[in-house]
């Protein structure tokens, strides 16, 4: 029973989606558009769970001084602070949620952001390497639309934007689209394993 | 839906009323066209017109009958257009007119219909319509005791090879589900990975960390981990607290899985699913600290830095391949086999359609344009 | 002396990588400071959505989704600046509502900066919506009944007390969708929920790495236009001729791409003595 309602409920809202793409009448759009906004409610709810989940265990870890305990503290902490505060005090611009959001998070999340930066230029010296005549092959590409990219490169020569935007919207976009179809099929076929009650192993045992 | 036989006299009348001051001559209702909006859901309506006469800006009203309330819906300046009105009763009957200095140029009157079905997207259906025969095909020949053959996944096997590792050094599997909620195909794909992930973890008693992203996940998530102990026939080693929700902003939950990279010092690190920018930081960080990587996403744009920090990347569709590849399932393995013939059927087609454009046959590329 | 700087080589190919990121972190900061700026020419996509926006009639409204949150800032905010810029430049009417939690205040952000520059007012030239959850469901939804999916803007103002909003009813109201897009939910979305089903125009920003996935829309005709990443941004400056954080940036970028190109010829010369000596 415990996975029997799941796979009906995904076979018929499954199914529902599928031909509200192909019969507009009324009939069938709205019931589709219900389910749609059922499915917006749902997702909001979630939010409850996740917190939820991240109280319980920080508490837990807090409670028992687990190793690290103290991160699990300032993230309790901070999760309370901010909501309190826009609760509170509301989110309006200027006001105290605003200037937390604009003058720590956003500065923060940026900042990981930036890590990518050197990420990038690490795993590039270790990752080109030229192995093998494809190796190097896929090296002088990365250069060139490396190049390409900036301003400088231009300065350099100024057919570097022409070479990469070719390289770009050629032979890169015809490998992608490759990729794409074959990931397009693979997608659907789940979906369709799944509106069939195939696919059942990401609904746990009975 | 009809409107009532009544309802429907007085809607004539007001027709007839409007027609007659049309034709005192105030202005021509040749000029502007209504017509039900085709493969709808019956709430449109497409209005053209040609003023070529007039020079200034139009405003164009709308007044649903009987009654004559007029209602600007919007102001053109092109004489000659077309404009699709939306967001109208099905049950109602609707008059357009355009005020000019002369007076009003009045449409005749139009009522909105629901399509039965979307005739442009008629190439669609039936691209799935094979698509779904074929896979039905196959699962039919599987259960059958058709074999099939399925290529090696290195990608897959590598998974088992990390775990063991993991193993070997008495510490924890790392297994990242990407950062997409569970309406994204490849988080659900992820899921069926992640509970054979589990049984063999918990096969060899190593613990794996989950770090979760969207909370709509932690559930699924929590419950493909216990399924996989149990299927192990280790249901007491299951710690619910190792499936965690970290945040739902992409860099705050990529902060706190690399936290857990080097505090906990993951020996294998595996990320399936749905992945962004964050992709390289999860994977350099892996690195650096020494794990054993195997990453898989179908967001191809970061195919290419998995592919550059991880040991081995399933790509693309082989994330999709998994459920059927882990469990050998002769219906599952059915849907690989649709898939790779519609592949097939799809090489076809864009060797006939480069045929056809080279021609300059356009029909046939046409018929496959999004719509 | 060949076999001492071929040593010296092998050293240096063992090198910490954090010296790595020191010298990535000079090549950043250095022309930040510094202040140094460079024209570059401009691509077909990021004309193509500058035309596609100054072709937009004045009072015409356009909707802007600030899809985008803090993470991505440094690539989409400077684009996020020079599209308003532009709309606010051609008198245009903004509505902005975001699918990303964290979109809405950013938005904010760029129209508190700029709004008082141009003699904008919040309600009648513009306006934010704020976020909706529920993705592609909001979409259609917005396509269908903005009204209905936005009753209240962001700052929790009643639709019917925001006057430029009593002209309109759906997205067939609006002559373009300008996206500011980092992921998904964004632009790719907006193409394939809204673009064909609705024949509304859209053009739009994302972050460089997603780029080249959008390049089968732009072929298509299916996006006007696009901005990729910084350089994206920076071009769109140049057209609008305000430059900004974009081109500022590109020079930064462009060092550590030089950088990045030596490192990736060093590793290639080192790997290359390393096999020979091997032999």
């Amino acid at each position: 029973m415990k996975n029997e309602v799941p796979v009906v409920v995904a076979f018929f809202t499954g199914m529902l989606m599928v031909v509200s793409l192909f019969i507009p009448h009324p009939v069938v759009s709205t019931p589709a558009s219900v389910v749609r906004q059922w499915a917006i409610i749902i997702t909001a709810f979630a939010y409850v769970l996740g917190v939820a989940n991240i109280a319980r265990i920080s508490l837990h870890n807090v409670k028992r001084r687990q190793r690290d305990w103290q991160y699990k503290a300032a993230l309790v902490f901070a999760l309370a602070t901010m909501a309190t505060i826009g609760i509170a005090l509301g989110i309006e611009s200027g006001g105290v949620f605003d200037w937390i959001y604009l003058n720590m998070y956003v500065p923060m999340q940026a900042t990981m952001f930036s890590l990518l930066a050197f990420y990038i230029a690490s795993a590039a010296y270790r990752a080109f390497r030229a192995r093998s005549p494809e190796a190097t092959f896929l090296l002088v590409t990365a250069a060139i639309v490396m190049l390409g990219r900036v301003p400088i490169g231009e300065k350099i020569w100024s057919g570097f934007p022409g070479l990469t935007e070719w390289i770009m919207e050629v032979p890169n976009m015809a490998a992608k689209r490759g990729i794409m179809i074959g990931a397009a099929l693979g997608a659907i076929s789940t979906g369709l394993k799944m509106i069939l009650g195939l696919e059942r192993s990401y609904l746990g045992g009975d | 839906m009809d409107l009532p036989a009544n309802r429907m006299f007085r809607v004539k009348l007001a027709s007839l009323v409007l027609m007659v001051f049309a034709s005192w001559g105030l202005t021509s209702a040749a000029d502007i066209r209504v017509a039900d909006l085709p493969d709808d859901n019956g709430t449109a309506l497409k209005l053209t017109w040609d003023l070529s006469n007039i020079d200034s800006t139009l405003t164009l009203f709308r007044s649903s009958l009987p009654e004559t309330n007029w209602t600007p819906v919007g102001e053109f300046d092109e004489p000659r257009g077309s404009y699709v009105d939306r967001g109208l009763s099905r049950d109602s009957l609707y008059i357009y007119a355009f005020r000019l200095h002369s007076g009003l140029v009045l449409s005749e009157a139009a009522q909105p219909r629901a399509s039965v079905l979307n005739r442009a997207r008629v190439n669609q259906l039936l691209i799935l319509a094979i698509f779904f025969a074929l896979v039905l095909l196959y699962i039919k020949l599987a259960s059958r005791g058709k074999h099939f053959f399925v290529r090696r996944i290195a990608g897959l096997r590598a998974i088992e090879e990390a775990i063991g590792r993991a193993t070997e050094m008495g510490r924890p599997v790392l297994y990242v589900p990407g950062i997409d909620d569970l309406n994204n195909i490849q988080t659900i794909a992820s899921m069926v990975i992640l509970n054979d992930v589990a049984r063999l973890a918990a096969t060899y008693e190593t613990p794996v960390i989950v770090p979760v992203c969207k909370p709509f996940v932690v559930p699924v998530a929590e419950e493909a981990v216990r399924q996989g102990y149990l299927n192990a026939g280790r249901p007491e080693l299951y710690n619910p607290d190792n499936v965690r929700y970290l945040s739902d902003e992409q860099f705050a939950f990529t902060a706190g899985v690399n936290g857990i990279m080097l505090r906990e010092r993951t020996a294998a690190n595996i990320y399936m699913g749905s992945f962004f920018a964050e992709s390289l930081i999860l994977a350099e960080t892996g690195f650096s600290a020494g794990a054993i990587q195997v990453a898989g996403t179908a967001n191809i744009h970061q195919l290419p830095f998995f592919v550059a920090a991880c040991d081995y990347t399933l790509i693309g569709e082989e994330l999709y391949a998994a459920s059927a590849y882990l469990s050998r399932e002769p219906k599952l393995l059915g849907t690989l086999k649709a898939s790779d013939v519609a592949k097939v059927i799809i090489i076809i087609i864009l060797v006939a359609g480069f045929i056809a454009e080279t021609l300059g046959w356009h029909t046939f590329a046409d018929w496959f344009a999004a719509r | 002396m060949a076999k001492a700087s071929a040593g010296i080589l092998f050293k240096f190919s063992r090198i910490d990588r954090r010296y790595i990121y020191l010298i990535i972190l000079i090549c950043v900061i250095v022309p930040l400071v510094a202040g140094v700026r460079m024209e570059m020419s401009v691509t077909a996509p990021v004309e193509g959505l500058y035309e596609a926006i100054d072709n937009l009639k004045p009072g015409s409204y356009v909707w802007l989704a600030a899809d985008y949150d803090p993470g991505s800032m440094p690539e989409l905010y400077p684009m996020n600046v020079a599209l308003v810029e532009h709309l606010f430049s051609r008198d245009i009417k903004i509505i902005c509502g975001a699918l990303w939690p964290p979109g809405p205040p950013l938005a904010q952000r760029v129209f508190n900066e700029l709004a008082p520059k141009y003699g904008k007012r919040y309600g009648i030239d513009y306006v934010n919506l704020g976020f909706k959850e529920g993705r592609e469901a909001v979409m259609v939804s917005i396509a269908e009944d903005m009204k209905a999916t936005f009753p209240r803007d962001f700052f929790g103002t009643p639709w019917d007390s925001i006057p430029m909003l009593q002209a309109i009813s759906n997205l067939g109201d609006v002559k373009m969708i300008v996206c500011v897009s980092a992921g998904y939910p964004g632009i790719k979305e907006w193409v394939q929920q809204i673009a064909t089903r609705y024949r509304i125009s859209i053009g739009g920003g994302v972050t460089a790495v997603s780029g080249p996935e959008m390049y089968p829309y732009i072929q298509s005709g299916q996006l006007v236009g696009l901005l990729a990443g910084m350089k994206g941004a920076a071009e769109y400056e140049q057209m609008v001729g305000k430059p900004g954080l974009g081109l500022s940036g590109m020079v930064a970028q462009s060092y550590v791409h030089i950088m990045v190109v030596v490192f990736i010829a060093f590793a290639n010369l080192v790997f290359f003595l390393e096999k020979r000596s091997k032999r």
